[in-house]
């Protein structure tokens, strides 16, 4: 039995905002499929009172002195945006009704 | 004749700052057999001659003043396109950031910088370096030098390639779960994964940041370590960065160059033995003879037991692409790259799915629906967090190997460059590339890979594994492994075909 189906990856593209092909979903379920089954055999491993590594370093609260640093120049962050004006990114319309 | 492309970085560095070259020279040498081979190897997505030239002048004219001048001033090396150059092209080999030009540098770029490296230009990658064969590059598959029909290894192909075909003498890889590694192993050149942490991954186009490590790429295990000390150290800009001393890995890179182990204690994993059957016969062979030189070099071998490795590559393909899926959402269509689809009509979300699927590839779809589902409510506890806890028990398996041992070997990747093709149709298969590299991602410690033979005519790699900031171990037996050599292994590569 697959452990997921085409309509799951279906709503995980949507969630991860992909607009995926038909044909992508029939690729990717069959192909998450064999990836997932291997995941499965984690499920062996006693980890009973094992804590989770989330780092390999194990760091915590790194500060730094609160200066005032200077930033990017302005002009140079917005050349690399798609759209932008009035010194802004221009986005596409975020509400649904008609403006 | 030796030709200047032969040399190595430190022959060229000393022959730099001595005066029996030019940087110029040096540089324009490089960027000739660039122009002269690159059309077929393709480890280039971008050639920056006029600034690697600029900045070979600058250090002639440093030369010329009598100033003090860096261990590697004026050699030239190539960057992997994962990390963002000021002013340079930089996409990652992905389309969502066609024609993005960074407005700063990485950490690691300004030190190269500052030790006057002249940069040649960016190399090929899969896709947010998430493959093992640069296959998933969405611009253009790159040649495995030693024959063209086969893979170079990725994610960092393009670098490996560059140092293969002796169109850099130095290069900068990244990697995650194998990527400078493994490239190194099938084509022949030497990588280093230092400690996570180590260096700054201030600058790096995230992929997977608990595991993400920037790393040399060279011919020859010194020439990694004076490229290791030049981008290594601390950065306020980095949060992960460890605050502690560079490990001395030239200093351990010379004295295993003097070709004696005696005294160290080299573990070999019994798990990776019993699960062999994934290694090529030709690959174990060559692994096998490798071990036979250490032990005459004076190493004593010692059989370990990491149990946890067995399940290193689900628990990889749960975390990396968990945290991909995170760092990724930044490709919205709004502050840099691609935007798809605005007709002045539709959304935002709209514009946003569009663009996501416009500009990224299969496998880093893949891997973000992965990362989703293994995030998501319901799963999270049983896939995301599992693999956590058992990234803690391979962390603990490695800790207990180096009570017992100095560093632990085995062969870089189970298989030789395969064919282009091989792999593509079944990601899992892809996945394996990396079997032997993983571990040591997941505990954070630093591995290297150096040539140790041939298989079927193609080289193989053996893989050194140090503790956390235990790096110089690792460049002592890669150097130590390299001074058996009588010809260093990635000179003896045939000249590329076509060219």
């Amino acid at each position: 039995m697959s452990t997921i189906s085409r309509e799951e990856v279906a709503h995980l593209a949507r969630l991860a905002r992909l607009e995926v092909t038909d044909d992508e979903l029939d690729a990717f379920a069959g192909q998450l499929d064999v990836i997932l089954q291997s995941m499965k055999t984690l499920a062996e491993v006693d980890t009973d009172g094992v804590q989770p590594t989330s780092h390999a370093v194990p760091l915590v609260n790194v500060f730094r002195e609160d200066q005032p640093q200077p930033s990017l120049p302005r002009d140079a962050v917005l050349a690399g945006g798609p759209d932008t004006a009035e010194d802004r990114f221009r986005v596409p319309r975020i509400l649904d009704e008609e403006a | 004749m030796s030709r200047i492309i032969d040399k190595t970085a430190a022959e060229l560095a000393a022959d730099i700052r001595e005066g029996r070259l030019t940087s110029v020279e040096v540089t324009t040498a490089f960027l000739d057999r660039i122009a002269a081979v690159d059309g077929t190897v393709k480890a280039f997505l971008h050639v920056d001659r006029d600034g690697a030239l600029a900045t070979a002048a600058e250090v002639d004219a440093a030369v010329a003043a009598g100033e003090e001048l860096g261990p590697l001033a004026g050699v030239p090396v190539a960057i992997k396109d994962v990390v963002v150059t000021k002013g340079l092209p930089t996409t990652a080999a992905s389309k969502i950031l066609e024609g993005w030009i960074p407005p700063y540098d990485a950490t690691i770029v300004e030190r190269i910088k500052a030790a006057k490296l002249p940069i040649l230009g960016k190399t090929n990658m899969d896709e947010f370096a998430m493959g093992s064969s640069t296959e998933y590059s969405a611009y253009f598959k790159t040649l495995n030098p030693w024959d063209t029909g086969r893979i170079p290894g990725g994610s960092g192909g393009g670098s490996a390639a560059a140092v293969a075909a002796k169109m850099a003498p130095l290069a900068i890889g990244t990697d995650t779960g194998g990527s400078i590694r493994q490239p190194g192993a099938v084509t022949g050149t030497f990588g280093a994964k230092p400690t996570y942490g180590g260096n700054s991954r201030y600058g790096l186009i995230a992929f997977s940041s608990s595991l993400d490590t920037p790393g040399p790429v060279s011919r020859n295990a010194l020439d990694g370590a004076l490229l290791h000390e030049v981008i290594s150290g601390h950065d306020p800009r980095d949060s992960t960065s460890i605050d502690a001393p560079v490990p001395p890995v030239v200093e351990a890179a010379r004295l295993g160059a003097t070709g004696d182990l005696s005294g160290v204690k080299l573990g070999v994993v019994k798990e990776f033995k019993e699960g062999a059957d994934a290694a090529e016969p030709g690959v174990i062979a060559a692994y096998e003879a490798g071990i036979e030189q250490l032990v005459e070099l004076g190493a004593e071998i010692v059989e370990v037991s990491c149990p946890s490795f067995t399940y290193a590559l689900p628990t990889y393909y749960l975390i990396a692409p968990s945290e991909a899926s995170s760092n990724l959402a930044r490709y919205d269509g709004v502050r840099y790259g691609l935007r798809a689809g605005d007709d002045g009509k539709k959304s935002l979300e709209e514009v946003m799915s569009l663009t996501r699927e416009a500009g990224f590839g299969p496998e880093v779809k893949r891997r973000i629906i992965l990362g989703t589902y293994a995030l998501s409510a319901g799963y999270v506890d049983a896939f995301y967090g599992k693999a956590q806890k058992v990234r803690t028990l391979i962390k603990q398996d490695f800790e207990r190997a180096f009570e017992q041992v100095d560093a632990l070997i085995s062969p870089t990747t189970p298989f030789i460059a395969f064919e282009f093709g091989a792999r593509t149709g079944d990601p899992y298969q892809m996945y394996l590339a990396d079997l032997y590299t993983i571990p040591t991602n997941m505990y954070g410690g630093p591995g290297v890979s150096v040539p140790v033979g041939l298989s079927e005519g193609m080289p193989v790699g053996l893989q050194v594994m140090g503790p956390v900031l235990g790096d110089d171990i690792t460049y002592r037996v890669a150097a130590a492994l390299e001074s058996t050599q009588d010809v260093l292994l990635a000179d003896t590569a045939p000249e590329i075909e076509g060219i």
